[in-house]
């Protein structure tokens, strides 16, 4: 291999060192894992894959982390907007606080929610009495999965909306449009790629979350317990064959789930740039 | 600029939703650690903190993390330095790589090592042969960590460097300098911000990850558990103080990091993200 267009030392060097660990510690153990499945068979794979219990942990996984990233679609353009368009004290301290969950080790913010929502919680006590049970229920496994992807949508919308300015709103509003128009218009077609890939970021940071899920979710087999647990139960009963295997589907879900989102956005960009 | 001419009141409704998002989702659970932890009293956070299986973990948590760092500055140096200076064949390949462990699953990323080093592993029984001891062992923990940390110096130095260009550096190069000069006095002064984020975020998640470590430490109490495993050791224990004092330390460290980061963004904003 060649390096092109420079004449700087040290290209071979940095790039053996980059792709000697690059292949033992990231491509090596994560090829294991299909090598591992691959190693029961169709037949067996299917068994320990699409087992009742593993089924229902990838619906509880998938449709959580769906309904998650829905929610911070909405919450973080929100958010995001009235970082960049508004002024009003404390704006800045707000502005920090958005990275917090990056921060956070999620086993804090896991028994820091499990506490918050829990039956004597500040939040649990008043929505449980109002019939509404958080902890350990599927809502708890959503409301989790909600704090930790929050940020994605931010960040990832925040800088677009910067670059934007006001002028198209200003230039629609010139032209007779009303609030809502400009909004929805105007304003929504323009970040709409970047709301998407923050929502999908969000998307994918909650389906593979463990430490701040498992303490609100109440892990009951078949209702409240997703599928990074099931892996993590499996490995504590020595069967390491079907977590390898559950492992192998929520990776090839996640890469297809990933992969059609970019395939989505290249299209509509070529559309956009067609026209 | 401002359009003042239309009623204010639904740009003051969506500040005080925002206002209301942040605080229900992100301060409250903050405020909710350091509340549990003072819960019984200063005294009893402080008895909570000397705990002789508290303070080990603490010792575990910073060895780990003393070990991950500079190998993931080693790496992320390279790896920058070849990604952002040099043009080559299968570049964009070497960075989605580089990025690749981000959008793993912690559990799965502990997994795949117990794959490989565990008895039922590929490497298992050669190494049980040897009497090496690498998963529910400091080695198996220091490369699970390894991997889910990999990205973060390496993602802070590439655009830094891209932006950069090679021109000082190859300046330097006609004027006589060898490599490892140029690389140090020409090229790191000039992404020595960067690389403090880097290292700063790194450390932040050495200390803090939870799920890959749990998978490969194998629990052994005193021994092989981290801070945030005695996190969850406690709370399961029903020891609320223990659990929540042990949270606050990861909690301070969390807020230092984003305080430093902040600091570091606004003295020197990093080009694209």
């Amino acid at each position: 291999m060649m390096a092109r267009g420079t004449i700087l030392p040290g290209f071979t060097l940095s790039l053996g060192i980059c792709l000697a660990v690059l292949a033992l510690v990231v491509l090596l153990p994560l090829a294991g894992v299909f090598l591992h499945a691959a190693g029961l068979g169709w037949a067996g794979f299917c068994r320990v894959a699409f087992a009742p219990r593993a089924l229902a942990a990838y619906g509880l996984s998938f449709s959580g982390a769906l309904l998650a990233a829905v929610i911070n679609a909405v919450a973080g353009l929100v958010v995001a907007w009235v970082l960049v368009r508004t002024t009003f004290p404390g704006r800045r301290l707000l502005d920090a606080l958005v990275d917090l969950p990056f921060a956070l080790p999620t086993a804090v913010a896991g028994i820091a929610l499990s506490t918050l929502y829990g039956p004597h919680g500040l939040l649990g006590a008043p929505l449980l009495r109002l019939g509404v049970a958080v902890a350990y229920t599927r809502l708890g496994v959503v409301a989790a999965m909600t704090f930790i992807g929050l940020p994605f949508v931010v960040r990832t919308v925040q800088p677009v909306l910067q670059d934007l300015g006001t002028e198209p709103e200003e230039a629609a509003a010139s032209l007779g449009a009303g609030r809502w128009q400009v909004a929805v218009r105007v304003v929504l077609p323009l970040i709409l790629p970047a709301l998407l890939t923050g929502a999908t970021l969000a998307f994918a940071r909650a389906l593979g979350e463990y430490g701040a899920v498992i303490f609100i979710a109440g892990n009951v087999p078949g209702v409240s317990e997703i599928a990074p647990l099931l892996i993590a139960t499996r490995v504590e009963q020595f069967d390491i064959a079907g977590a390898t295997a559950i492992a192998a589907v929520m990776l090839t879900g996640a890469f297809l789930l990933l992969l059609a989102v970019n395939m989505a956005q290249l299209w509509q960009r070529r559309r956009r740039e067609g026209v | 600029m401002a359009p003042s001419r239309r009623s204010p009141w639904p740009r003051r409704l969506l500040i005080v939703l925002a206002v209301i998002i942040l605080t229900l989702f992100l301060l409250l659970p903050l405020l909710t650690v350091f509340a549990a932890a003072l819960s019984r009293g200063v005294a009893a956070y402080g008895r909570a903190l000397a705990d002789p299986e508290a303070l080990s973990a603490i010792g575990l948590t910073l060895t780990v993390a003393a070990l991950v760092l500079p190998l993931n500055l080693l790496f992320g140096v390279a790896a920058a330095w070849a990604v952002a200076k040099f043009d080559f064949p299968g570049k964009s390949l070497v960075v989605t790589l580089i990025d690749l462990p981000f959008s793993v699953s912690p559990v799965i990323s502990g997994l795949i090592f117990l794959l490989l080093f565990g008895l039922q592993g590929w490497l298992g029984p050669w190494l049980a042969a040897r009497d090496l001891q690498v998963m529910f062992a400091l080695p198996g923990m220091v490369l699970v960590t390894l991997f889910v940390t990999l990205p973060f110096v390496a993602r802070e130095l590439i655009p830094l460097m891209e932006e950069q260009g090679t021109e000082e550096e190859e300046a330097a190069l006609m004027l006589g300098a060898p490599g490892w000069r140029i690389f140090w006095r020409v090229t790191l002064p000039n992404v020595r911000w960067g690389l403090l984020t880097g290292v700063l975020l790194c450390n932040a998640r050495a200390m803090g990850e939870f799920g890959a470590v749990s998978m490969v430490s194998g629990h052994i109490l005193g021994l092989t558990m981290t801070l945030p495993q005695q996190v969850e050791r406690f709370y399961n224990d029903y020891n609320t103080v223990g659990a929540f004092a042990l949270a606050s330390l990861l909690a301070l460290l969390g807020l230092l990091t984003l305080v430093a980061k902040s600091l570091l963004e606004k003295r020197h904003p990093t080009p694209g993200v």
